[in-house]
């Protein structure tokens, strides 16, 4: 498989994807301009990425413009094809914009922007992101945002708490998901989602931050392998297929 | 030369309210050979004004020490300071001041302080990888101050996050001698090839000269020189001088920017920073002795009918001046149009050294490069000073006049709730510390932030500091004390001091105890900076830093300093780490309380004498520290600063929520024991089982040190009386400022 990485203008977590997704993780990286309107070369069993940052300045409402950049026509049709796509922190509200998961992110509870250490905890191991992962453990991942406050409305939650859509809740230190542990008010502590079809995640933690030793924290890379080796596994599923 | 339309024939009395002397006015008539026109005169009066000047200050900047073997451009030579950090790379810094904006718009005047100072350097072509600042505010229960301290925060949080440069280390110190003047100081460090740094200079006749970036508006007319004035009741109406900052525009600069270096076609480029065009124009072409056509009516503007000299003097933010070379414009022009960015032509290098702007082909302007830069033909004073009456008072102080507190434990308790002692999580939590994944210090605090250089096994150490208290006792003491905790931080994290960057916060230097204090602390900074052979890089001055309510500001020459470590495995840490593991202080104890946080703010003395310094002693003991982190044999180091030994304990014990069981020194009062600031002293932990080779090292030297303690799970024993557990205190301490922000 390989990852693509669009890069907005004012995208600004974009190199340090990069970075851990080429350096950490080996894996093959193609760079994305948000100008392009097709995307290259890319099947199924690949992966685009939505970074964080602060796309278009976040002016209007984070990630509102992003979603007419012509790439995003692109995106959507990859997702909707069944290609994965991942947003992370900003690209997680882009993706919200763009209607390729429900929800809104609204400004923080306490109306600042917050950067600091967060313990995310899976509410499920049926996403890629979260499959390798021990359900009730705590991870800790960075946050850094002002509008990361996860709101959906009430049969938008039960839907995603039926089918299994809610990916990490905010939690304490030592895994409970509560008040204590939730960083910015969001609704059932709302980390990261994903849409029905398991192909589309969106995350408001950073996981790239917290990927290497010399960092004092590799949390995050637990994350990216647990999405590497399920997607590499399914990948291999189907060419065995085939080649039946 | 003819009269623009509409604007005034200048007289003495239009120089004089444009900030300059009569002197300055007849000087520049000599120069011109003419009156100047209204734009000229503008010129003039925004070039030759302090900010830009530096006419007060740079005889005495001079006595510095500027050069050292790893300095790649001189101070004053390029717009920040370079140093080389070795494996082929260069370190970008500078700190500069936006005092004046902040102390009327907080929020834009910090935001665009934060923007100025990486347009410093990335228009060296060093991509920004941190920021810092040091900041000063006023009493902090007053609602103006918490006014001030939220928009401040704020503005550098909204800049900097979007941007996407992490904040990774600060100061932020709280005083009544800041009620009306706050001070902002902010620094940016980045990191270039050698050999791929871009010049500020204008050469080669024929070359276009263009300007990049946002359109050029009304906003910070003049701002260089209201940055040169007192703050008075008034000064709100010179709001239009403060400008407004756009990161969103700053990003897709840098990122456009760096790209446009790599043609190869960029011969020289410099941000638009106070006094906008006028000030890129003359000081590109002064450096590179040419000159320069101008087309003002090219310069894309956001209002209609501007001015001449307002398109001249303009502060407008996030916009670039590059010399292109001719024939290889269209390669510059793609880059900044793919970035969708403003790349337009508005004049071109000529030879000589005259610079002549031009609107609708007619010659507004007509002025000599070198007579407007600092360096030229800028004025030099010297300016007269004496020892402040105040000084007196400081000298009579004893500290027998303090009675011991009948409770230490009350005391310390007090002590780590005051704002200057208390966790500034409040504040930096809204800045993105960890952005560019580059801050190695989030998750292992050290006493300088270390930044990892990626690629290879080498880091940065960064730190800001100044303690003001101690230069408004002792200027000369205070800054040499600024430039040692600077250094005495980097050594502490392993790294080595290689440079520093300064700030330099006074108020108005026509005040001769003013300009005593500037003299003073300039001297005390190059003692200390030749003691550890660290040479000024540049930086800025910000004089007019007084009010008439308030007076001047606390003398506050901010030292940014650059350390580096050559590989990571050097680097060491804050924090206690096991239970069990010896508590040691290494440098000399006294019954020394002066100018303290508990003196001044738990007692209320306002006039004492700097605490005890010796740059020899602190030499030695920095140096006896690094040998033992060298060597391995020390599990945490963190400096005694402000809050004394007891504030240094109990924050290296709160990370991992470790206690310690100490026992105080018998021949010394408890309080200067815990609380005192004596200076040149240093806690670091060790394990049992390196004890031995710990003190055979020490006994080798030549410096003081003595056995504290232990660490201990999670309890705090005082002298065997149990002060309680670590996580009651860390929540006194973390939350203290958030408390007093809500009320």
């Amino acid at each position: 498989m390989k990852f693509g990485v669009v890069v907005f203008p004012g995208s600004n977590c974009d190199r340090d994807l990069i970075h851990v997704l080429e350096k950490v993780l080996q894996q093959e990286v193609v760079v994305l301009w948000h100008k392009e309107k097709k995307l290259p070369d890319f099947n199924r069993h690949d992966c685009i990425m939505l970074p964080g940052g602060f796309s278009y300045g976040d002016y209007l409402r984070s990630g509102a413009i992003a979603r007419f950049s012509p790439i995003m026509n692109a995106v959507v049709e990859f997702a909707n094809s069944g290609g994965y796509v991942w947003g992370i922190c900003n690209g997680f509200q882009i993706l919200c914009e763009a209607g390729l998961l429900p929800g809104a992110l609204l400004r923080n509870i306490n109306q600042q922007f917050i950067c600091k250490n967060i313990y995310i905890t899976p509410a499920d191991v049926a996403s890629p992101l979260s499959h390798s992962l021990n359900p009730g453990s705590a991870y800790k991942i960075p946050i850094a945002h002002a509008e990361g406050r996860y709101y959906a409305d009430q049969k938008t939650l039960s839907r995603l708490q039926q089918n299994k859509q809610i990916i990490f809740q905010y939690c304490d230190e030592y895994g409970q998901v509560n008040e204590t542990g939730n960083p910015n008010g969001s609704q059932l502590n709302i980390a990261g989602i994903c849409n029905e079809t398991r192909n589309v995640f969106g995350m408001m933690p950073h996981p790239e931050r917290a990927s290497e030793e010399m960092l004092g924290n590799t949390d995050g890379k637990l994350l990216f392998d647990s999405f590497i080796s399920y997607a590499d596994a399914l990948e291999v599923d189907v060419i065995d297929d085939l080649l039946r | 030369m003819s009269i623009v339309a509409n604007e005034p024939e200048v007289s003495l009395d239009i120089a004089r309210d444009l900030g300059l002397l009569k002197e300055e006015y007849e000087l520049i008539k000599t120069i011109m050979g003419r009156n100047p026109n209204f734009t000229e005169i503008s010129i003039y009066a925004v070039m030759w004004s302090e900010h830009c000047s530096y006419k007060n200050s740079i005889k005495w900047l001079k006595t510095l020490p500027r050069e050292g073997s790893g300095l790649l451009a001189k101070a004053g030579e390029e717009n920040a300071g370079l140093i080389d950090i070795g494996n082929g790379w260069a370190c970008a810094f500078k700190i500069e001041s936006h005092n004046h904006p902040s102390a009327i718009e907080p929020y834009q005047g910090a935001a665009t302080g934060v923007g100025g100072i990486h347009r410093d350097i990335f228009t060296m072509g060093a991509r920004p990888i941190a920021a810092l600042n040091s900041l000063r505010f006023g009493d902090i229960t007053q609602e103006k101050t918490k006014h001030l301290l939220r928009g401040v925060v704020k503005g550098i949080g909204d800049y900097g996050n979007a941007f996407g440069v992490a904040t990774v280390g600060g100061e932020v110190f709280f005083d009544a001698c800041y009620n009306t003047n706050p001070l902002v100081n902010a620094m940016s460090v980045g990191i270039v090839r050698i050999g791929e740094t871009v010049s500020a200079i204008a050469l080669g006749a024929g070359n276009p000269v263009i300007i990049v970036g946002s359109a050029t508006g009304k906003d910070g007319i003049h701002g260089a020189s209201f940055a040169s004035q007192d703050i008075t009741e008034d000064s709100h109406e010179d709001l239009p001088s403060v400008q407004v900052g756009d990161p969103f525009q700053e990003k897709l600069l840098l990122e456009a920017t760096l790209e446009a270096i790599k043609t190869g076609a960029i011969v020289g480029m410099q941000d638009m920073g106070a006094a906008g065009i006028i000030c890129s124009t003359s000081e590109m072409s002064a450096k590179g002795k040419h000159g320069m056509d101008v087309w003002l009516d090219k310069v894309p503007t956001r209002q209609q009918n501007m001015k001449p000299f307002e398109i001249l003097l303009s502060e407008s933010q996030e916009r670039m001046l590059l010399i292109v070379e001719k024939g290889r414009e269209q390669e510059v022009y793609d880059i900044y149009e793919k970035w969708d960015l403003h790349c337009v032509q508005i004049g071109e290098v000529t030879k000589g050294d005259h610079l002549t702007y031009f609107m609708n082909q007619e010659i507004v302007a007509s002025v000599n490069a070198d007579s407007l830069v600092l360096g030229g033909g800028a004025p030099v004073y010297e300016r007269e000073y004496h020892a402040p009456a105040y000084l007196s008072r400081i000298s009579e102080f004893s500290i027998a006049s303090i009675p011991e507190p009948d409770n230490l434990k009350d005391a310390a308790l007090k002590l780590v709730q005051l704002p200057n002692i208390a966790s500034k999580k409040w504040i930096f939590e809204q800045y993105d510390s960890m952005v560019g994944i580059g801050n190695t210090s989030s998750n292992a605090a050290s006493d300088a932030a270390i930044i990892r250089i990626s690629g290879t096994r080498k880091a940065l150490a960064l730190k800001v500091d100044c303690n003001s208290r101690y230069l408004f006792a002792d200027p000369k003491k205070g800054a040499a004390i600024a430039v040692s905790e600077s250094a005495r931080n980097i050594i502490c994290s392993g790294g080595r001091p290689v440079a520093i960057t300064n700030c330099l916060n006074f108020g108005n230097p026509y005040n001769p105890e003013v300009y005593w204090q500037f003299v003073n602390a300039i001297q005390g900074m190059g003692e200390a900076c030749r003691m550890f052979d660290t040479p000024v890089t540049g930086g800025n001055v910000s004089f007019y830093n007084q009010s008439t309510d308030d007076g001047p500001v606390f003398p506050t020459p901010t030292i940014g300093m650059v350390g580096i470590l050559e590989d990571f495995d050097e680097r060491m840490t804050l924090y206690f780490k096991n239970p069990g593991d010896l508590i040691y202080l290494i440098g000399e104890s006294s019954n020394d309380l002066g100018s303290s946080e508990y003196l001044s703010n738990i007692c209320g003395i306002t006039y004492s004498p700097a605490p005890h310094f010796d740059l020899q002693e602190e030499y030695n003991v920095q140096q006896a520290v690094r040998s033992l982190i060298e060597m391995k044999l020390i599990q945490s180091a963190h400096d005694c600063s402000d809050g004394g030994l007891f504030v240094t304990l109990l924050e290296s014990a709160m990370v991992d929520n470790c206690g310690f069981d100490i026992s105080s020194d018998e021949s010394l009062r408890k309080d200067a024991f815990l609380f005192g600031e004596r200076q040149s002293r240093i806690v670091v932990s060790v394990s049992k089982d390196k004890q031995d080779d710990f003190i055979e090292q020490l006994l080798s030297g030549d410096v003081e040190f003595s056995m504290l303690g232990e660490v201990t799970d999670s309890e705090i024993i005082i002298d065997q009386e149990n002060w309680g557990e670590i996580s009651t205190w860390k929540k006194y301490f973390d939350e203290a400022i958030g408390i007093e922000m809500k009320q």
